[in-house]
């Protein structure tokens, strides 16, 4: 019973990792479309590149943010979180 | 110009000391690191535990390297400013005037003139988290892989943006987080508290997830090699061949491209957080009245 309980610990927290990766589309969305819009800049207005180009990377960074959250979390859930859940499991059992 | 011999052997002492503590991180984990052949991504290792009243104080390998890089930068300052003179004739003088100036030049045109005394600081927050990352070129865990190392720069920048926050009085200080309307207060201290901590998330993330997935790729090579050219006899069976090559590629951009890159960027958001979170014309309005006022006094004593 008990290695069935750990499994589905395990089995859960692997699962939750990839679902909280797919946050990892928005700022794949975002950064796409910042740098679209810088290139339209840079065409327009060539002298302006290296203005832009800091700009744009600033915005990509910031952009960036909300999939390395999510990154954390899938990285806790993978190194940290089963070992925690299996401990709460243990206490419980006894 | 001739240099004397003790200029040289200063010299030597001080390019010594820049390699020597990479060179001491090295050793230190070659000799403290357990040897495994699988994949292994694990955090810092802990070097060992100083027993504290409330709390162990484990010291890692991330404390440690960022204090060696710290040693190394300490030591290439001192390489860099030993022997200067009025009319630059060492190379080396040439090399610093030139940092010193695109560093004031970066500062001054993102934070305006009243900033100067920022220079130092955010040079030195560009090296140390510049070397810090590119440490791992050498084979080292990159201090700012750790959370810890990059929450204490943060907590350092929050600190700084709550002091020049507090420099136009308490008063005002309270004001600015019912800034457009009373209802936002509480997004506008959650705000202010999600700062450092998204801050910190982002270098200490991007460097993280770079080194991830180098080791993920470096794993998976190993073992598609070991399919494909396992059956060449001896030697050759077991070495990764397939491991040349492209992991350089990736290194290339996940330490060194993104290294500098997130270097950059905690700089330059320290530099505009610091500077938005200082009311300017506030601050000034606030001093002529504060003269004027003196002035009057003075004006009264004197009557």
């Amino acid at each position: 019973m008990l290695e069935i309980a750990i499994a589905i610990i395990l089995g859960c927290c692997g699962l939750g990792a990839g679902i909280a990766m797919v946050a990892g589309i928005g700022p794949g969305i975002g950064e796409g479309n910042a740098v679209a819009k810088a290139c339209e800049a840079i065409g327009r207005q060539p002298e302006s590149k290296g203005d832009v180009t800091t700009t744009m990377l600033m915005g990509c960074a910031v952009a960036e943010t909300t999939g390395l959250y999510a990154l954390v979390i899938a990285i806790l859930l993978i190194f940290v979180a089963p070992g925690r859940f299996v401990n709460i499991l243990m206490n419980i059992v006894g | 110009m001739k240099t004397s011999k003790a200029f040289k052997a200063l010299d030597i002492f001080y390019i010594v000391m820049m390699i020597l503590p990479f060179a001491a991180g090295i050793v230190l984990k070659v000799l403290t690191s357990p040897a495994s052949d699988d994949i292994n991504i694990t955090g810092a290792l802990i070097y060992f535990t100083i027993h504290m009243p409330i709390q162990d104080l484990p010291i890692t390998e991330a404390q440690v390297n960022s204090l060696l890089v710290v040693i190394s930068v300490t030591f290439i300052c001192l390489y860099l400013t030993h022997g200067l003179s009025v009319k630059a004739h060492l190379k080396r003088q040439v090399a610093a005037e030139w940092l010193i100036e695109s560093a004031s030049k970066l500062v001054n045109g993102s934070m305006g003139e009243y900033f100067n005394g920022f220079i130092p600081f955010i040079s030195a927050i560009l090296v140390l988290s510049a070397l810090s990352s590119l440490s791992s070129l050498l084979g080292l865990y990159a201090p700012t892989s750790d959370i810890n190392v990059v929450a204490g720069w943060a907590i350092l920048v929050f600190i700084l943006i709550t002091y020049y926050r507090f420099k136009c009085g308490p008063l005002h200080y309270m004001k600015s987080f019912t800034e457009p309307i009373a209802l936002m207060t509480p997004m506008n201290i959650i705000s202010e508290i999600a700062t450092p901590i998204s801050m910190s998330f982002r270098h200490y993330g991007n460097i993280l997830s770079g080194s991830v997935i180098s080791v993920l790729i470096a794993a998976a090579l190993q073992g598609l090699s070991s399919k494909i050219l396992g059956w060449l006899p001896g030697f050759l069976g077991q070495f990764p061949f397939l491991r040349i090559g492209l992991p350089a590629i990736l290194s290339l951009y996940f330490d060194v491209f993104s290294g500098v890159l997130q270097a950059y960027i905690f700089a330059m958001l320290t530099m505009s957080y610091v500077s938005s979170a200082f009311a300017a014309d506030e601050y000034q309005m606030r001093r002529l009245r504060k003269e004027q006022k003196k002035l009057q006094k003075q004006v009264l004593a004197n009557k």
